[in-house]
């Protein structure tokens, strides 16, 4: 493996790919101002066809590896009552998010709920705004961090990769990723952001706030040239989004790092298989990902501290084994482990053997198995 | 109370006096209110034998002692109606009376009995007298002073003047002191008096209260409801003691010239099929029946099918006046008004008239709203126990007509008669008898059907008003999104839509209706 890694980075002449995805998403939203606009000239009820995201047209596909919808379509029109509130906010939100995207501003889903009452478009809730959000992802195709909108959630990266801002003010200036301590906050600045130089060779996603801070004091980041990334908890979209475009443009191997329970599994599982939630969505999950621990057989393994699990736990379990997601050998292998032992582990347990045990000892021998 | 009556005099006045509860006069609040209804009632009725639209004026002010309890009040009414002739004046306000009604037609009072409680029951109170003035039209109006010697039933005329007549005006004005709980009595009487304005439209009633405080129930029309014919008596409804003052008076030497002269709808051929079913020969003398004669004919006159009475001897509003006087007192956003043939329970010919409104001034209070009136006299106690009650409120499945309990309606019930069945002597409802109840049910659920009507049309405009409310909000909205989404100058007009709006049904609400959201 190269020891670093160069980006090609576009000075002027092309579009980075940051530019080109902007504009893409732009002359979305355009194409679909146009299309009511023209309907509406017409003297037709405006209306918008999309892919139906009801449970029955969500399915796993094999190619991909991850849930995609299926062939049914819903059309909301403006003719229909029960539609045209909703349909005017989805235009509405177009507007705003246009609005956002050319003056380079972003906004929160908590933002679009209060920007829309200036508009006597108000929401009855969140919940709502959030939905039209997520038919506005539907229409165009694109995640919500592509039109600027992003969750409340943030999560951190360290490492030592160089990325060149695009976000108004910081233009083509850069940032190493290993110079804060505390990690860099993958917020929009990030996101958007290019990839300038690249010294790892690997990343590492990990659960808890506590452990991705010890895997920093214990210069993991050193050690095993990895880009280390906070998912706190379940990973947020824009750092699900990250993750895949940093395994893509950078060719970097990804090992996922969660507690040995079912909450944890599904937080890896997430990251490399995707949501039914996103399911109208590409290009969020990491297929290639590997999750690497903690498995329920390391409990025994390592003879690790554990909790029995709770008829919650073993209930969740049950419905993993049942999730197309979760139909490979290591879940399939782990899920048994787990109803067998009843018991569930974190990853704090490994601070049983000092604290540097889960670094020294259990790491590289989990990398050299998962190859 | 007619004049051209023959009046007997029957039973002392003390009678009534020690029974009064019969009359409406149990205690002071009640008896306040007694008195009120029964002299309105005689204006009206002095006024309408003669399609004069009544004018009455009546003042009660508080005299003396408590206005929280039992006090001293003065009564003052005054009407515009035929008079009374001054030579009788004494008797038929100082001397208990029974009016000889073996004709029958329909009035508010049916025995002349009403007017002089009211004034019987203030003397007793208070030791007053009673002034009154009267006169039928000519050159003098006479007044009297007068009480009543209760002992004898006799008046006593304490003064008598007349006064010039130069307006050639009649009427009468009745003045005396009673007492009265008038603040306990205060709601049913205004009830009452708006209640007689519902089903008197032509009248004008001006009420001074003991306050001061002015009402005025303006007339909405000078049309006049046709006044009764009178009419004989009908066979199924005679009994006994009516039979026997029949014969007495009578003229008629045989029993088949008795049967055709003094019963309704009876001629030749039925007398004659009647008395061969009897048993009497044609030529009997009525005047030499035995006793046992006499109950052996009114049983059979029972059973016999005589003919149905027939309705001239009614004055039913109509539906004309019915209406106009639920619009003038109450403004309704709709009503109906629908009134039934006539028809008869036990001989006595009644019709049913009903309305229905909704909305307006009427105030929704969890339940429906019944007005009812019996010859056109508002009934206000005792409303439960009433044959119209139970037709609103158990028989009637109101959700059958898309209305509820909830919405401000009102249901207005008058059924007239030369008998109303009353119940009980207190004569505030009517008695659930078959015939009486079928024609209630039938004419409530004829308007309730037509309220239904309203109340569909009324949702259906309500639901093309919200769609317009709907798509005129957010249409506009959509024009200028897209517009500034495809970066137009002007966004497109949307009025053609709009005015397609209200041609669309239900059809496109069901439609596309499957994109629910999931995890």
């Amino acid at each position: 493996m190269k020891k670093s890694k160069k980006v090609k980075t576009t000075k002027t002449k092309t579009p980075s790919r940051v530019e080109q995805k902007k504009s893409v998403v732009l002359s979305a939203l355009r194409s679909l101002g146009e299309q009511l606009y023209s309907q509406l000239s017409k003297k037709q009820w405006p209306s918008v066809r999309m892919p139906s995201r009801s449970i029955t047209n969500i399915h796993y596909d094999q190619h991909t590896r991850q849930y995609i919808l299926g062939e049914r379509f819903v059309r909301r029109s403006a003719r229909n009552i029960r539609h045209i509130r909703p349909l005017t906010q989805l235009v509405w939100t177009g507007s705003f998010v246009d609005e956002l995207a050319r003056e380079g501003k972003t906004s929160t889903l908590r933002d679009v709920f209060y920007s829309a009452q200036a508009y006597e478009m108000s929401f009855t809730d969140q919940a709502e705004s959030d939905d039209i959000i997520t038919d506005l992802e539907t229409v165009l195709e694109h995640p919500r961090e592509d039109f600027n909108v992003f969750p409340e959630e943030r999560s951190a990266i360290f490492g030592d990769l160089t990325i060149q801002y695009t976000v108004r003010g910081y233009e083509g200036r850069k940032l190493n990723l290993a110079s804060h301590p505390d990690g860099m906050m993958i917020g929009p600045a990030l996101t958007n952001a290019e990839f300038a130089e690249c010294k790892a060779d690997k990343i590492i996603a990990i659960e808890k706030g506590g452990l991705f801070t010890r895997f920093i004091e214990e210069r993991v980041h050193d050690k095993y040239k990895a880009l280390l990334i906070h998912t706190a908890g379940q990973a947020p979209r824009a750092t699900r989004a990250l993750i895949r475009r940093m395994s893509q443009e950078l060719g970097l191997p990804v090992y996922i790092f969660c507690d040995a329970d079912p909450w944890g599994m599904h937080i890896a599982n997430v990251i490399i298989a995707g949501s039914a939630n996103a399911a109208h969505l590409r290009e969020l999950n990491t297929p290639d990902a590997k999750w690497a621990g903690v498995y329920a057989s390391d409990i025994v393994d390592y003879k690790l501290p554990s909790d029995p699990l709770t008829d919650l736990d073993i209930k969740r379990l049950y419905e993993l084994q049942k999730d197309p997601r979760y139909d490979t050998k290591l879940w399939k292998r782990e899920i048994e482990a787990f109803l067998r032992l009843k018991r569930k582990s974190e990853q704090e347990a490994f601070s049983r053997y000092g604290l540097a045990f889960i670094v020294d000892k259990y790491l590289p021998a989990r990398l050299k198995e998962l190859g | 109370m007619s004049l051209q009556e023959v009046f007997q005099e029957i039973s002392a006045a003390d009678f009534f006096y020690r029974n009064r509860d019969i009359a409406g006069f149990t205690n002071p609040t009640r008896a306040i209110y007694s008195t009120i209804r029964e002299l309105v009632e005689n204006s009206l009725d002095a006024a309408e034998i003669r399609e004069i639209p009544p004018d009455i004026y009546l003042r009660v002010s508080h005299e003396s002692g408590p206005t929280d309890g039992p006090g001293i009040y003065r009564i003052h009414i005054e009407d515009n109606g035929i008079g009374i002739p001054h030579e009788i004046i004494p008797s038929a306000f100082g001397q208990v009376l029974f009016g000889s009604k073996y004709k029958l037609r329909q009035t508010r009072g049916t025995f002349g009995l009403g007017g002089k409680m009211a004034i019987l029951y203030g003397q007793v109170t208070t030791h007053g007298q009673a002034t009154i003035m009267s006169s039928t039209g000519p050159t003098k109006v006479h007044e009297y002073q007068l009480t009543i010697d209760i002992q004898k039933n006799k008046p006593v005329i304490l003064k008598h003047k007349t006064h010039p007549n130069d307006n050639r005006w009649h009427g009468a004005v009745i003045d005396f002191l009673t007492e009265a709980d008038y603040t306990r009595a205060m709601p049913k009487v205004l009830e009452y008096l708006q209640q007689t304005a519902i089903v008197a439209p032509y009248a004008n009633i001006t009420y001074v209260d003991p306050r001061g405080r002015l009402y005025r129930f303006e007339r909405a029309t000078t049309q006049m409801p046709k006044p009764p014919q009178e009419t004989l008596p009908h066979p199924y409804g005679v009994d006994v003691e009516t039979m026997k003052r029949l014969i007495e008076l009578t003229k008629e030497r045989t029993m088949l010239g008795f049967m055709k002269t003094h019963f309704h709808r009876v001629g030749r051929t039925i007398a004659t099929g009647f008395l061969q079913q009897v048993g009497l020969p044609p030529k009997k003398n009525p005047k030499k029946l035995a006793p046992d004669e006499i109950v052996r004919v009114v049983n059979a006159m029972k059973s016999y099918k005589f003919l149905a009475p027939d309705a001239n001897c009614l004055s039913p509003l109509g539906e004309e006046l019915l209406e106009a006087g639920i619009k003038k007192e109450l403004s309704p956003e709709f009503v109906s008004v629908y009134q039934r043939k006539p028809s008869a329970y036990s001989g006595f010919p009644f019709i049913v008239e009903v309305g229905i409104a909704y909305g307006g001034e009427i105030e929704p209070k969890g339940g429906i709203r019944l007005y009812r009136f019996a010859n056109k006299i508002p009934l206000l106690f005792d409303e439960a126990s009433d044959v119209s009650w139970k037709a609103v409120n158990t028989q009637m499945d109101w959700r059958h007509y898309k209305a509820s309990p909830d919405m401000p309606i009102a249901v207005f019930v008058h059924i007239c008669s030369t008998k109303v069945p009353y119940k009980t002597v207190g004569k505030e409802f009517i008695a659930d008898r078959p015939d009486v109840e079928r024609e209630v049910l039938n004419a409530v659920r004829e308007v309730a059907r037509r309220l239904s009507l309203f109340l569909s049309k009324k949702i259906h405009l309500a639901h093309d008003k919200h769609r317009l409310d709907v798509f005129q909000k957010y249409l506009p909205k959509i024009a200028g999104f897209s517009a500034k989404l495809a970066k137009k100058e002007k966004p497109p007009d949307v009025a053609p839509l709009l005015k397609s709006v209200l041609r669309y049904e239900k059809i496109e609400e069901s439609e596309d209706d499957q994109d629910e959201d999931a995890e």
